[in-house]
């Protein structure tokens, strides 16, 4: 663990921060938790709604096993301990988007105990963040406050979708940490397939917790598991983007010192991150203390399941992206930055390997693959909005570009230009360096015509050369104009020295 | 655990059910009337006794993933105190 | 002709599938005998002629061809806890007038199903809370029994205590009820009638409202133990609705009956005299267990040492899950919102206080207190673990009896009105019945006898779970020797 702890100098010396999450993530479901209304984004209002989700007397839960199976999923992804026996527990309290009164959530035995997850820091550090749970839950609807100056609207569609809330450990010591996290998280469940990780739809968000201390002070809580030695935390809701959680950590660890530093306490409270102010304020005032009344929810049996059922997800779950990334280090000889951004989305990773596997003639050179696959090929992706998942360079292309750069038909350099035909359509590598004629030239012969044509073109410059190695550039320059680029650029140099003397 | 009028105040409040200032003594007497009864279940031995929440001895039924359910906004909006446009909808909340 | 509206349920569908007389006929009877006397017994909360009309002629149209079901054409009362598509359902609240579901409960389905036609909707306590019909917000009920002694109006009980009465008074052959600490077997012993509570997770809860989900359970109230056996098989299935519901088979527990109890082992338990118990109460039952003996079986007196207990753990229990349960109304998406509200605060409190009546304010303010932080684990948890001890205590005696036998609440019917100061008083009215429902385990009443005031009086069985057909053959030998024939003098 290095130490990418922040820290934030205050008037009266340095705070530290201290943040747990609270990650929602939307089990990738066909139906809802507990009825049997669809999931999913654009429908008219209340179109996805049963009379369950919308409370209506005498409407019982009846459990998604698909839903507990993504749970299951994801605790093994998340390193976790699986329960062999949970429960629901209803949370009561009273709110427009929430029809019954009351959401069915685990509070007291989730399906999903401790796990630890491994997470990259910017630097290429890595840090661990213990997992404290993942447990099953229904999403809330949803106000719409626009359509009427007095009104509130509410659409139940959302409401009694399946979540997944996965809580960490106070282990995250800063606003990147916290970002870095949260990608991870996002990366493991897309990887198993437990979460489509939309952030924009809300189907992955946040609840981050935010505390700050003076420096030892988090040191102290760590070696007694005592929270005293923290600062009062406040938790923001529902940030729904990396970089609103980023901004919302800095804002509030401020407003936290700030308070603390003129004297005052900080109010354990619920808050909300406005990205247009790019500030956090109160949700609930304080003698609305929340007091959930958590209990068994009555309508529901415990949920126990068979640990044959539990080994069987465990055998059929995917290679994670920790263990790609150790593979693809091991296999192809990668460095870790290399690895690290390739995992980062699994399409990217798998086109990679495609790519590196060659394509049908060998192995391509594994740096020189990743390098296209993470530099020119991303950028063109994201130019055009688009992941690799959609990508539509074949990665054999890849391969083949590669292949004719590692055989010396092709430079570095104009490989760029044949890339451009190609990612415009125009057929294969080999295709668009026959068709453009953008076959390197080896032949010396050819090479050292030019090079004496334009030294002798250039008596004065090539004197020169001999005060100043440096000039040797505008030779090159000179020479590669000459043969169109194509002149493989090492035998200029090696003719042009021999031929100036240098 | 005897019960007094803020206590009155503050349960009502959790459970949304208005109460005027003058019945909360008289709600607080007869709570306490009902809790001082209730009280006599600290004279059984539960040590060691598992909370029994449920009569039914049988791990919980899953269903599939499957919809069956839903499209029919009309029927979920037909009881609505008020409703627009597919909405139920309901005095501002300010959040 | 006979009175068709006196018939057992076992009379009247024989005599329907034999085509002595028609649905329509004796469901048009059924109609009169309610526009007559609802004004004054206000049983039904909705009479739903026209479509009780409709599916007689349906029914008598199936039965034409020789076709039907268990209860083809059988005019039903039901207890306005169901669900019913399309037809008003209240749970006796304010809460809920107007509500009409766009949706059928499991039982009343089932009921359909096997051809049953629907008179109306029948009264109850508010959300079934309560045990005279007081707390109704359609006002009580009324017994069709009177006291020699008094004219006063007596409560049928609660909080079926539509069903009970409409039973006893001649205004449906049989009617569903719910029964969460006591609510079908203490109005059933206070009209004459055969109420059952069947096992935990036998009758699904689907569509029906919900009062306290781990104890609530449908179950019919009937003029004889035969009609209580038919009908409730009729309710109960497995439901995949409902995640309580027990997956096994129904069985026909008419088949229990006539088997005598020769050779059963009867538990008694000491428990159960309770301080200030009427004499006649104890004579009830010591009747009971002189004709259980003369019929053959053996009496087994046996020790249930936490029955005291059971009373104030049901009133943590039930009114911690109605707090709960009941949090669904809140004027949002059905029933009854305030008219002024300063804020949304104010309008879910405002609402709540107008909508809800008394007792339920009361219940569901204890239910929020036993839950809040701090009293969670003194009061709810404790009260969850005092009821394992009180099914321990039952467990403990099924390898000694085959069933028990207990009176079915501790007095006769009350006067209307007597009970209403002190809620304690009328939460003792469930002493005898609700160990049964902690333990999720079968129970019936059985008419046994009258007091002095010439009002009914019931002895309770209690069965192992799932062994009603026991409680059945019981209940069976119980009718036979009381020989109750006694009926209410048509004073309305
Ligand atoms: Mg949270
Ligand atoms: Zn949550």
């Amino acid at each position: 663990m290095t130490d990418n702890t922040k820290t934030i100098q205050g008037r009266t010396g340095p705070w530290e921060l201290v943040m747990g999450l609270e990650i929602h993530a939307q089990v990738a479901s066909r139906a809802k938790l507990f009825s049997g209304a669809a999931v999913g984004f654009g429908a008219g209002p209340n179109e996805q709604v049963s009379l369950v989700d919308a409370g209506f007397p005498g409407m019982l839960p009846v459990l998604n096993k698909f839903c507990v199976e993504q749970a299951v999923r994801t605790g093994l992804g998340l390193n976790a301990k699986i329960n062999n026996r949970s429960q629901f527990d209803r949370k009561n309290y009273f709110y427009p988007d929430l029809p019954t009164g009351y959401q069915i959530s685990q509070l007291f035995y989730p399906i999903v105990g401790e796990g630890v997850v491994e997470v990259e820091a910017e630097d290429g550090s890595f840090f661990n963040v213990g997992i404290e749970r993942l447990h099953l839950e229904q999403d809330a609807g949803k106000l719409i406050h626009d359509l009427s100056p007095t009104e509130s609207y509410v659409d139940l569609n959302r409401a009694g979708t399946a979540l997944m809330e996965i809580v960490s450990r106070p282990d995250i010591r800063s606003p990147e940490e916290a970002v870095a996290y949260v990608k991870k998280i996002r990366t493991i469940l897309i990887y198993l397939g437990t979460c489509d990780g939309d952030m924009e739809k809300g189907n992955l968000r946040a609840d981050v917790n935010v505390s700050v201390c003076h420096p030892g002070q988090y040191e102290k809580f760590k070696a007694t598991g005592d929270f005293s030695h923290l600062g009062t935390r406040c938790e923001i809701k529902n940030v729904n983007s990396f970089r609103f959680i980023s901004q919302a950590i800095n804002y509030e660890a401020r407003r936290q010192i700030e308070i603390l530093e003129d004297g005052g306490k900080v109010d354990q409270e619920t808050r909300l991150y406005d990205p247009t102010a790019g500030e956090t304020r109160s949700m609930r005032s304080k003698e609305e203390a929340m007091d959930y009344r958590y209990f068994p929810d009555p309508d529901l049996l415990p949920l126990e399941l068979e640990q044959a059922w539990i080994d069987g997800i465990k055998a059929s779950l995917p290679e994670l992206p920790d263990d790609k990334r150790r593979r693809l280090m091991a296999d192809y000889g990668l460095s870790q930055y290399d690895a690290v951004v390739l995992i980062s989305e699994q399409a990217k990773a798998d086109y990679f390997e495609a790519a590196a596997q060659g394509n049908g003639t060998g192995r391509r050179d594994a740096k020189l693959v990743a390098n296209w696959v993470t530099n020119e090929l991303s950028a063109r992706l994201a130019a055009d909005g688009k992941d690799f998942s959609e990508c539509p360079l074949p990665a054999a292309h890849v391969a083949e570009l590669v292949e004719l750069i590692e055989n010396g038909t092709i430079s570095s350099k104009i490989a760029k230009e044949v890339f451009d035909h190609v990612w415009s359509g125009e057929g294969s590598p080999s295709e668009v360096v026959e068709k453009h004629g953008l076959k390197q030239v080896t032949d010396t012969g050819a090479i050292e015509k030019a090079v004496d044509e334009i030294i002798a073109a250039n008596p004065d410059k090539a004197a020169a050369v001999a005060e100043k190695p440096q000039a040797i550039g505008w030779f090159v320059g000179q020479v590669m104009k000459a043969t169109g680029g194509k002149a493989n650029p090492a035998a200029v140099n090696d003719i042009l020295k021999a031929k100036l003397g240098l | 655990m005897a019960i007094d009028a803020a206590t009155v105040r503050r349960v009502a409040h959790l459970a949304r059910i208005k109460t005027p200032e003058d019945r909360l003594e008289p709600l607080a007497a007869e709570l306490n009337g009902i809790l001082n009864w209730i009280e006599q279940l600290n004279e059984v031995d539960v040590d060691g006794v598992e909370p029994m929440t449920s009569n039914v001895h049988q791990p919980l039924r899953l269903r599939d993933d499957v919809v069956t359910d839903g499209a029919r906004v009309d029927a979920v909006l037909s009881n609505a105190p008020k409703s627009a446009d597919g909405f139920f909808v309901v005095p501002k909340v300010v959040e | 002709m006979t009175d068709l509206t006196r018939l057992t349920l076992k009379a009247a569908l024989d005599g329907l599938k034999a085509r002595d007389f028609s649905s329509e006929e004796i469901t048009k009877a059924f109609v009169a005998n309610i526009d007559a006397a609802n004004p004054r017994l206000n049983a039904y909360v909705v009479q739903t002629t026209d479509k009780a009309l409709d599916m007689a002629r349906a029914s008598d149209a199936r039965l034409a061809k020789g076709e039907g079901g268990a209860l083809e054409g059988a005019p039903l009362g039901i207890k306005d806890l169901f669900c019913t598509d399309g037809v008003q359902t209240t749970a006796g609240s304010n809460m809920l007038r107007g509500f009409v579901p766009p949706y059928e409960s499991t039982v009343t389905s089932n009921l359909w199903a096997d051809g049953a036609v629907m008179l109306g909707k029948l009264n109850m306590d508010e959300f079934a809370m309560g045990s005279s019909n007081e707390t109704s917000a359609f006002g009580p009920v009324v017994n069709p029994w009177k006291s020699s002694a008094s004219n006063a109006d007596l409560t049928p009980g609660g909080s079926s205590g539509g069903s009970a009465s409409a039973v006893a008074g001649d205004l449906c052959l049989a009617a569903t009820a719910s029964d969460t600490g006591g609510s079908i077997r203490q109005p059933a012993a206070f009209t004459g009638t055969v109420g059952v509570k069947p096992t935990y997770g036998r009758a699904s809860r689907f569509g029906m409202v919900a009062f306290a989900s781990s104890l609530d359970q449908a179950g019919p109230i009937a003029r004889t133990v035969e009609d209580a056996a038919i009908l409730l098989r009729s309710m109960c299935s497995f439901d995949p609705k409902d995640s309580t519901s027990l997956d096994v088979e129904t069985p026909d527990w008419t088949a229990s009956l006539g088997k005598g109890v020769k050779g059963l082992r009867i538990g008694v338990p000491k428990e159960y005299v309770v301080d200030g118990m009427p004499a006649e109460i104890q004579a009830l039952w010591d009747q009971g267990v002189e004709w259980l003996k003369a019929a053959g079986a053996e009496i087994v007196e046996i020790s249930l040492p936490h029955t005291k207990y059971a009373l104030p753990a049901y009133y943590i229990i039930a009114p911690a899950e109605a707090s709960s349960n009941l949090a669904r109304y809140d004027g949002m998406r059905f029933g009854h919102r305030a008219e002024k509200a300063a804020s949304l605060a104010d309008l879910y409190e405002t609402s709540r206080a107008e909508g809800f009546g008394k007792e339920v304010q009361r219940r569901l303010t204890i239910g929020a207190y036993v839950l809040s932080a701090g009293f969670y684990d003194a009061y709810y948890v404790r009260a969850l673990k005092v009821r394992r001890r009180i099914a321990m205590d039952f467990d403990a005696v099924w390898d000694k009896v085959d069933a028990i036998l207990t009176p079915s609440t501790p007095s006769a019917a009350f006067a209307l009105g007597d009970k209403q100061i002190d809620p304690l008083q009328m939460y003792l009215n469930d002493i005898f019945t609700v160990t049964a429902n902690l333990a999720g385990l079968p129970g019936i009443s059985v008419p046994a006898g009258l007091d002095k005031g010439g009002l009914p009086l019931g002895l309770q069985v209690i069965g192992k779970a799932l062994d009603e057909a026991t409680v059945f053959q019981v209940a069976d030998v119980l009718e036979q020797s009381a020989g109750f024939t006694a009926r209410p003098e048509k004073w309305w």
